[in-house]
C-alpha cells in the first residue's frame, strides 16, 4: 500500500533519514498531553492528532479539559488534558493508559500521574516545578526530586526557558513567547515519534494569518523542539509507529471529530434535501462547535440562529420547518429539558425537526465537559403525553456524519421531530474518516403538498393537513406561499384528516395510536451481529460512543479464546426489526452503558430478554481491559 | 395604496380581497360579548387593504384566549405553546421573507410566561406584527390575575389582593428599544385600523397593544377610556407631529417640566400653549415616548395616551441575516459540498498493489 501526505513536502523525510540515534518500531502508542487550561494542550493534541491521521496510522482521541475556562493557574481543576492512541492496526479508543504523558506543571502530573503506568516515559517542564508551584499542587515535595517517579522514564527539560531562548530573534514579551511552549513540545515529541511536520507548519501559517510575527515564532519554537529532540542526549531513543496499512479502504482521508463531521452531516442534509438549513441553537457545551461550524457555511445558504435561550431555539427551528426549511436544533440534555414542551409540539404539528442532544454527564447542570449516556430516556420519553419521537445515535465520531444525514431522512419523510443523541466523547473525539462522495449520499429531497387532497361537502376541493400517506402514515406537509392550501395547525387534538379541533375521545384514540404506528413503522436497517464463529452463547449490545471500548473489549476477550457475539445499535426509536430475535438467539444479553443501564431498561421491557447491566458513570469511556475482564466475567456467568 | 416597505418582498394579490376572504370555515368560540370578537373583525376587514395575497399571510399565537385568533382567519397559522408565538414566528420569518408574519398573543402569554421572547423579539427587530391582547387578566385558566392587573386586584388565585406590581406593556417595549410601539382600543374600529396600517407598514417589529375587554372575568376593565363622560379626560390621543392635547375641548396638554424634564399634565392656557409637547413618534430616543407612557395611572386609567408612541427605523434582522448569506455567497461562491468534507489536510490511500 503507498502512502502519501498530501500536502508534505519531502524535508522532514530527510530529517527522518539519517537519523543518529536508536529508532525502535512500535504498534502502538498512547500519548497524554496535559497542562494548565490555558498551556494550549487540546492544540497540541489536535495537530498530534492531524500528523498521525496523515501519516497513515489509525488513531482515536480524548480531550478531557474542565468546565472553568481558566480555573486558577497551576491548580489541580485547571488541568486540561489529551490522549491519543495510535497504532499500525485499528485503534477503537483512546488508549486506557498513556505510555506517554507530558506534564507542563506540578498541577499536570499530580492529576494524571495515577493513570500512568510504571515504566511510561515522563516528559515535564522543570520550569514550572517551583517550590510554589509544587506546593499550589499539593505536593509536600517535589516530585521531580524526592525520588517518587523512580519508576518511571523521566525526561526533565526546561520546556519554557527552551522556547524563550528560542525565540530571541522575534523580541517578543517573554509571556508571549512562553505561550509557544506548546508548539516547542509538539516539535519535540513529533521527533520522538517520527511525525510529518509541513502540515502543522501549514496550519500555524493559517491560523496566524492575521499577525505573521506570531505565525513565525509558533513555527520557530516547533522547529526548535524538534532539534532539540534531535541533538539532546536525554532523548537517545525515537519511535516508529507504521502506517497501518490494511486498516483503511482506498479513498481520501481527513481526520475529523464529531462535532465537525454532525456540522457536515447537516450541511450535506440541506443539500441532499434540497432545503435551506435553518439552525436555532443556544450556546452550550459540548455542542456549541456545532453551531460555531454551520456559522462558517452562509454561503451554502445556512441560516444560523443564536436564540434568548434553548426553548427559542427550538422555537425558531419548528418555525422555519413550517416555513419548509430543513430546522435543526443543537443542545445537550439541559437544553432537551428546557425544549420538551417544543419537541412534543412537533409531535403534534408532525413537521420535520432535527433535535441534536451532545449528552454530557447529569442531572441538572452535572459535568458539562464530561462524557455520558444518560440522556436515551429522556429522549424515549421525556415529554407529557404519548410522544413517540425517533432516535438515531451515531458510534463514532465519523459516523456523526451520516447520523446526521439519517436523523434528517426520517425527520422529512416522516414528519416527525427526530432526536440524533451524540455525546462528549464523540463531540471532541477525533479519528481520521474516508471523505464521502456528495454524489453517492442519499437523495432527501420531500414532495411539498401544492393540490387540494380533499373534496368538500359541497363539492369544492380543499387542503386537508392531516390527510395521511397510506404507507407512512406522514401527513402532507404545505408550507406557507402555496395558494390554495392555507390551513391552521396547533397544539390542540386535531381531527383525524380535516385538523380542526377536536375533543372527541374516539378521534383522540386514534390519533394517540397512528402517531405511535408512524414512528413504530419507520424503516430502519436491519441491526448487524457479529459472531465470527457462530457459536457464542452470550452477546454483548451497545449503542452510541461506547461502539470503540465495547469493539476493543470484544476482541480481547476473543484473542483470548473467549466466545463472545457483537452487536451495536444505532436506531434506538424504532429498534431495528430484528432486534428480538436476535436477543433472543443468546442465553445471555450483557449491555454496557455510560448511565445506570436505560438501554438495557428499554431491551428488558420490550422483548422480556433478561439483559445484565454493565454501567459506568465515570464522566470518561469505558477502558477496553476492565471491560474485557468484565465481559470475561459475564460470559462465564452466564454460559 | 401606499407602499408598505416592510412587505416589499411579499407576492401581490392580483385579485381583489374582501374581508370574507380572511374567514376561515371555523366556528368562533370566544365567549359572547368578547372583545377579541372586533379585533378579529377589524383585522379581516384591513388585510384586503393590504393588496398580499392571502397565501403569504402567516398567524402565528401562543396560548390563550386570544391565542384561538389563527384559526379564524383563513390564511396559514399556527396555535403554539404557551408564551414561545415570538420564538417561532422569528424563526418563520427568518427564513421566508416573501411572507408577512403576524403574531397574537395576550398579557399573560407575551409577559408572563413568554416575556423573555418578546423582549428578544423586539430589540432583534425581526419583520413580525405581534399584537398583543391585554385584559388584564387570565381568561382561558379562568379568572386568575395577569401580569398587567393592577396590583391589589381580587381573583381566584389572589383573595386576599395581587401583590405584585403590574407591567406597562407600552413602557415594556420600549424599554426593550422596539423600534415601534403603539396602543388602540378593541372598541374603537377607527383607530384600531389606522394603528394596524401603521404597523403594518413599519419595517421590523411592531408591537400593538390592543385594550381588550373580557366581560367573563375582567368586564368593564376599560370602561374609563370607553365610556363618553370619561373618555374625553382619561384618553389622549397621540398624533405625530401635534401638539398632545386632550380633555374637553383639547382643553388639556402635556408639558415638559423644565427642571426636571418630567411630563406633566396642565390645563393649556394662553401662555403655555405654545410650550405643549409635540408628539414625535419618530424621535430616534425613546426617553419622550416612555415619559408619554408613564402618564396613565395604572389603577385609574387616567390619562392613557393611546396611538403610536414610537416608530423608528433601524436595520431587519432577517434582511440583515440575508445580507450576510449573499455577502457569504458573493465573496466564496456557492458552497461547495465536496470541498468542504475535504478541508484543508487531507491525504489519500491508494489501492494496494
Amino acid at each position: 500500500m503507498a502512502l502519501t501526505a498530501s500536502d508534505a513536502p519531502r524535508r522532514e523525510d530527510a530529517r527522518q533519514d539519517g537519523r543518529d540515534g536508536e529508532v525502535k518500531t512500535l504498534d502502538r502508542v498512547v500519548i497524554r498531553f496535559a497542562g494548565d487550561s490555558g498551556d494550549g494542550m487540546q492544540l497540541a493534541g489536535d495537530r498530534f492528532s492531524s500528523e498521525t491521521a496523515s501519516f497513515g496510522n489509525d488513531l482515536s482521541t480524548l480531550p478531557n479539559f474542565p468546565a472553568e475556562i481558566r480555573a486558577p493557574a497551576g491548580t489541580l481543576p485547571g488541568v486540561s488534558s489529551f490522549q491519543l492512541h495510535f497504532a499500525d492496526h485499528e485503534t477503537l479508543t483512546p488508549g486506557d493508559a498513556p505510555d506517554v504523558l507530558v506534564a507542563m506543571n506540578p498541577a499536570a502530573l499530580r492529576a494524571n500521574i495515577g493513570d500512568t503506568p510504571r515504566g511510561a516515559e515522563l516528559i515535564v517542564d522543570t520550569d514550572e516545578f517551583t517550590d510554589r508551584a509544587v506546593a499550589k499542587a499539593g505536593y509536600g515535595s517535589n516530585p521531580l526530586q524526592d525520588g517518587s517517579l523512580a519508576a518511571f522514564a523521566l525526561h526533565e527539560v526546561p520546556l519554557t526557558t527552551l522556547t524563550v531562548g528560542a525565540l530571541k530573534e522575534f523580541e517578543l514579551p517573554r509571556k508571549e513567547a512562553e505561550r509557544s511552549k506548546n508548539m516547542f513540545t509538539l516539535g519535540l515529541l513529533s521527533w520522538m515519534y517520527h511525525r510529518p511536520t509541513a502540515g502543522t507548519e501549514a496550519f500555524l501559517t493559517r491560523k496566524f494569518a492575521r499577525t505573521p510575527k506570531v505565525a513565525e515564532a509558533n513555527v520557530a519554537a516547533f522547529r526548535a523542539g524538534w532539534n532539540f529532540g534531535e541533538t539532546t542526549e536525554d532523548f537517545a531513543v525515537s519511535y516508529q509507529v507504521a502506517p497501518a496499512a490494511n486498516r483503511f479502504a482506498p479513498g481520501r482521508y481527513r481526520s475529523i471529530s464529531g462535532n465537525t463531521a454532525l456540522a457536515y452531516g447537516l450541511v450535506a442534509a440541506a443539500r441532499q434535501s434540497g432545503l435551506p438549513l435553518f439552525l436555532g441553537s443556544y450556546p452550550i457545551t459540548p455542542a456549541s462547535d456545532i453551531l460555531h461550524e454551520l456559522a462558517k457555511h452562509k454561503n451554502f445558504g445556512i441560516r444560523t440562529f443564536q436564540a434568548e435561550d434553548e426553548i427559542a431555539g427550538v422555537g425558531a427551528a419548528l418555525g422555519a420547518a413550517f416555513g419548509g426549511s430543513l430546522g435543526v436544533t443543537t443542545t445537550s440534555g439541559p437544553g432537551v429539558a428546557l425544549k420538551s414542551e417544543t419537541i412534543g409540539l412537533a409531535v403534534s404539528l408532525e413537521l420535520p425537526l432535527v433535535v441534536v442532544d451532545v449528552q454530557r454527564g447529569g442531572p441538572s447542570t452535572g459535568l458539562p465537559t464530561k462524557t455520558e449516556q444518560a440522556d436515551l430516556l429522556q429522549a424515549m420519553y421525556g415529554r407529557n403525553g404519548e410522544s413517540p419521537v425517533p432516535i438515531v445515535a451515531p458510534a463514532t465520531p465519523g459516523e456523526c456524519f451520516t447520523a446526521a444525514l439519517e436523523a434528517a431522512r426520517i425527520a422529512l419523510a416522516y414528519r416527525t421531530p427526530v432526536f440524533l443523541l451524540s455525546d462528549g466523547s464523540l463531540a471532541n473525539g477525533t479519528e481520521p474518516w474516508r471523505i464521502p462522495d456528495p454524489d453517492q449520499l442519499p437523495d432527501l429531497r420531500p414532495e411539498f403538498a401544492v393540490d387540494p387532497n380533499h373534496t368538500g361537502a359541497d363539492g369544492s376541493a380543499d387542503f386537508w393537513p392531516y390527510l395521511r400517506d397510506p404507507d407512512t402514515l406522514a401527513r402532507p406537509w404545505a408550507v406557507p406561499g402555496t395558494p390554495g392550501l392555507e390551513h391552521r395547525i396547533g397544539g390542540i387534538e386535531k381531527q383525524s384528516g380535516s385538523g380542526a379541533i377536536s375533543y372527541d375521545p374516539a378521534n383522540h384514540e386514534h390519533m394517540v395510536r397512528t402517531r405511535q404506528a408512524r414512528i413504530d413503522g419507520i424503516t430502519v436497517p436491519d441491526l448487524e451481529l457479529d459472531d465470527p464463529g457462530g457459536d457464542a452463547e452470550v452477546l454483548v449490545l451497545g449503542w452510541g460512543s461506547t461502539y470503540g471500548p465495547i469493539t476493543a473489549a470484544v476482541r480481547r476477550v476473543r484473542a483470548d479464546g473467549g466466545r463472545i457475539a457483537q452487536a451495536h445499535l444505532r436506531h434506538l426509536n424504532p429498534f431495528p426489526a430484528n432486534l428480538g430475535e436476535v436477543l433472543k438467539s443468546y442465553r445471555g444479553v450483557v449491555v454496557p452503558e455510560m448511565n445506570l443501564g436505560q438501554l438495557a431498561h428499554l431491551v428488558r421491557a420490550r422483548y422480556l430478554v433478561d439483559a445484565r447491566s454493565l454501567t459506568q458513570v465515570t464522566g470518561l469511556p469505558f477502558k477496553a481491559e476492565q471491560l474485557a475482564t468484565t465481559l470475561k466475567e459475564a460470559i462465564s456467568v452466564d454460559v | 395604496m401606499s407602499t408598505y416597505e416592510s412587505l416589499s418582498l411579499v407576492p401581490r394579490s392580483e385579485a381583489g380581497q374582501v374581508a370574507k376572504d380572511f374567514k376561515s370555515d371555523q366556528e368562533v368560540r370566544w365567549c359572547p360579548g368578547c372583545g377579541d370578537y372586533a379585533v378579529l373583525a377589524a383585522v379581516q376587514s384591513f388585510l384586503p387593504e393590504l393588496g398580499l395575497k392571502r397565501e403569504n399571510f402567516v398567524f402565528v399565537s401562543g396560548i390563550g384566549c386570544s391565542s384561538r385568533f389563527p384559526y379564524y382567519l383563513n390564511t396559514y397559522g399556527m396555535h403554539s405553546i404557551h408564551g414561545r408565538a415570538p420564538a417561532i414566528a422569528t424563526g418563520l420569518a427568518a427564513s421566508r421573507r416573501d411572507l408577512s408574519v403576524w403574531v397574537i398573543t395576550g398579557d399573560g402569554d407575551a409577559l408572563s410566561i413568554g416575556g423573555n421572547h418578546l423582549i428578544h423579539a423586539l430589540r432583534r427587530n425581526v419583520n413580525l406584527r405581534i399584537l398583543l391582547f391585554n385584559n388584564r387578566i387570565y381568561g382561558l385558566t379562568k379568572g386568575q390575575y395577569s401580569p398587567t392587573s393592577e396590583r391589589g386586584k381580587i381573583t381566584k388565585s389572589t383573595p386576599a389582593g395581587s401583590l405584585d406590581n403590574p407591567f406597562n406593556p407600552v413602557s415594556l417595549a420600549l424599554g426593550a428599544e422596539a423600534t415601534f410601539v403603539a396602543r388602540t382600543l378593541d372598541s374603537d374600529r377607527k383607530h384600531l385600523t389606522g394603528v394596524l396600517r401603521a404597523a403594518a407598514a413599519h419595517p421590523g417589529t411592531a408591537l400593538v397593544e390592543i385594550y381588550q375587554n373580557c366581560n367573563i372575568f375582567n368586564d368593564g376593565a376599560f370602561d374609563a377610556l370607553k365610556n363618553r363622560a370619561t373618555a374625553e379626560e382619561a384618553l389622549i390621543r397621540l398624533e405625530h407631529g401635534r401638539p398632545v392635547r386632550f380633555g374637553a375641548d383639547l382643553g388639556q396638554g402635556v408639558l415638559r417640566d423644565t427642571v426636571t424634564g418630567e411630563l406633566t399634565t396642565v390645563t393649556v392656557t394662553a401662555d403655555n400653549e405654545s410650550a405643549l409637547l409635540v408628539h414625535d413618534a419618530h424621535a430616534a430616543s425613546p426617553a419622550t415616548a416612555f415619559a408619554l407612557s408613564r402618564l396613565a395611572d395604572p389603577n385609574t386609567l387616567q390619562h392613557t395616551p393611546i396611538g403610536v408612541f414610537r416608530d423608528v427605523q433601524r436595520p431587519v434582522y432577517d434582511a440583515a441575516m440575508g445580507d450576510q448569506l449573499d455577502a457569504a455567497v458573493q465573496r466564496q461562491g456557492e458552497g461547495d459540498l465536496a470541498a468542504l468534507l475535504t478541508g484543508a489536510d487531507s491525504w489519500t490511500v491508494n489501492t494496494p498493489l
